[in-house]
């Protein structure tokens, strides 16, 4: 059996009376692409936040990398990569800048930074964008920056929220030719999406509904298991069941 | 070393800013070349309505010494008590000096009389002071007289004078008691309002959730936003310090390596103010109006303008709590007094408490986690 690297248990989250994660549990193991999938506000990036150390779970128990979130959040974070929806690198620094940043927080040095930095730049066509600030790159770009940055220092796993929201269809291609390439590299991706045709480049997708989650299984195995032919069949009769407002 | 790259972010943004840059620069030269002049407590420019019933040559001799000083403007010679009090009211007088009638005889005979005065006091230490002037005058006219005629008058008056020396302010100049007040108010201004927009602003862009799912240290973090404006407030209180010897000539007493230390001291405790703050608003609005508020109650409780000792008991105890009243009480002693880092110890020593625990209390404050 494949090596557990995320392991969720009951994993819950409330805010006041409002249950945004409502006990969650799965696995995902380690060198895949897990989809993390669901309608507006079904808790998905709660769910995520609390797997990379920047929201506290209100009950049950998770494991990132083999570490507790509840206690080693500083060892789950030297582990992990993450892009946040919104789009979260520093706009009045150039190209290269916000990379030696992040590279320079993991802990590598100016030299292996440089280096670095030449290698990615030269693998994204990107080398005459170096010294341009970010604020000014169109979004396509940004987005592809962002994720550069996320798995820059080699995590084990990088989560992505919405990574490709807002993107031209031949960027997101672009987008998830660079996600295969990093799952190549050994690295887990925990991606959320709401494109459907990407859930189905997932090795398993799961589906939030009103925080918790209905179904989880490779893209084959729920379109066979539901009698639909899509995954966009699959989740509108998913989704159909929300009562949740947004 | 992570505090290296986070340190050079910092001032890649700072000084990418189209404006903050500017400020550091501007604020300490204009508040240093105008301020001085516009805090002067001197009293210049009192107008005063002069009463005299007597009409005689003592008390023509005594208007005309009133009228050439440069304190008082003697507007108008008026006949009546009301006709006086009604230009205090329009605001064209602020003092009226009645000389009552027989003032010369008494004096030729009693060898005393006296002079009514009536000041407005609507701005009471404009008031007041104009009143201990006029006063002086008074017992100057009245010793030039006794001296003058030695017949007639009795001793009586100006027995005794009192010969007041102004120690470290020999000339009584207000602009110097209120320079290093205002290098004060200039370093609390930089130093307390810019850190206090900063870690909110990331909020605000969102910048900070990246930072927040890296493993970077608090302290790391919050040192990473602390030096700069260490850095920054010892370049204004260079300018400060420069313009204050290019324009009025005064150089502190105590030596530069003193007034750099202290300040730098000073920097220290109060730039942790501005980050705790930042770690508790979720909006720049709400960021700027709490440090508005401590500013301003620091700035008016700090002795800076007016004397802690002449406060009540509970603002007292406000002022030493606040880290602006031992850094003007400092810096008016390094650059009046000549006092030795020994002589203010026990300010330095509060301080250096403010260091530690607004530094922490930022360092504790700032939540990776929600």
């Amino acid at each position: 059996m494949a090596e557990e690297i995320i392991k969720a248990e009951g994993l819950t989250k409330r805010f006041g009376s409002f249950t945004a994660v409502d006990h969650i549990s799965f696995t995902v193991e380690k060198g895949e692409i897990f989809g993390f999938l669901g309608a507006n506000g079904a808790g998905k990036t709660t769910a995520m936040k609390i797997l990379c150390g920047l929201s506290n779970p209100t009950e049950g128990n998770a494991w990132v990398a083999g570490y507790d979130v509840w206690r080693q959040v500083g060892k789950i974070k030297q582990c992990i990569g993450y892009m946040s929806q919104k789009f979260s690198l520093y706009e009045d620094l150039k190209v290269w800048e916000n990379i030696r940043l992040y590279g320079g927080i993991y802990g590598l040095s100016g030299k292996q930074i440089a280096q670095k930095t030449d290698e990615l730049l030269s693998r994204l066509h990107f080398e005459d964008q170096r010294n341009r600030l970010v604020k000014t790159l169109p979004l396509g770009w940004k987005q592809k920056l962002a994720f550069s940055v996320a798995i820059f220092h080699e995590p084990k796993i990088v989560f992505l929220d919405e990574p490709t929201g807002g993107v031209d269809p031949a960027t997101r291609r672009e987008f998830w030719e660079m996600i295969y390439d990093a799952a190549e590299k050994g690295i887990t991706v925990f991606v959320t999406t709401h494109y459907m045709d990407e859930a189905e480049y997932c090795n398993r997708v799961s589906i939030m509904v009103d925080g918790k989650i209905e179904a989880l299984d490779s893209p084959h195995a729920l379109k066979s298991g539901f009698g639909v032919d899509s995954m966009n069949a699959v989740f509108q009769k998913l989704a159909r069941r929300a009562t949740r407002e947004e | 070393m992570t505090l290296r790259f986070l340190i050079e972010k910092e001032f890649k943004q700072l000084l990418r800013d189209p404006f903050l840059p500017k400020l550091i620069v501007m604020l300490p030269i204009v508040v240093m070349m105008v301020f001085p002049w516009a805090t002067t407590m001197e009293i210049k420019n009192v107008n005063v309505s002069v009463l005299d019933r007597d009409m005689s040559d003592i008390s023509r001799r005594f208007v005309d010494k009133v009228a050439s000083t440069s304190y008082f403007n003697v507007t108008d010679v008026s006949l009546g008590h009301s006709e006086a009090m009604q230009s205090v009211e329009l605001g064209q007088t602020d003092m009226i000096i009645e000389i009552p009638k027989g003032f010369e005889r008494e004096l030729l005979t009693k060898g005393e009389s006296s002079i009514s005065i009536e000041a407005n006091a609507v701005n009471g230490n404009k008031s007041s002071v104009a009143t201990s002037y006029i006063t002086q005058i008074i017992m100057d006219y009245a010793s030039e007289l006794s001296e003058g005629r030695s017949t007639g008058l009795t001793k009586g008056i100006g027995g005794i004078s009192i010969d007041p020396y102004y120690k470290f302010n020999p000339a009584m100049d207000y602009k110097i008691p209120m320079i290093p007040a205002l290098i004060v108010l200039i370093m609390t201004l930089i130093i307390g309002f810019l850190p206090s927009e900063n870690i909110v602003a990331e909020k605000e862009k969102g910048t900070i959730e990246q930072i927040n799912v890296t493993p970077v240290y608090k302290v790391s973090f919050i040192l990473g936003k602390l030096i700069p404006y260490w850095i920054i407030g010892v370049v204004v209180l260079g300018i400060s310090a420069l313009v204050t010897m290019l324009c009025f000539g005064l150089v502190p007493a105590s030596g530069w390596a003193s007034l750099f230390l202290v300040s730098v001291i000073y920097i220290f405790s109060i730039s942790g103010l501005g980050l705790i703050i930042s770690n508790y608003s979720s909006s720049l609005q709400q960021a700027m109006f709490l440090i508005f508020f401590f500013i301003i109650i620091f700035l008016l409780m700090s002795g800076m303008f007016t004397p802690v000792s002449s406060m009540p008991i509970w603002a007292q105890v406000i002022a030493y709590s606040n880290p602006l009243t031992y850094y003007t009480e400092i810096m008016r002693s390094i650059y009046l007094k000549g006092s030795s880092l020994n002589d203010v110890r026990f300010q330095l020593y509060a301080l250096v408490g403010f260091f530690v625990v607004l530094t922490t209390w930022a360092i504790l404050s700032y939540r990776k986690r929600s």
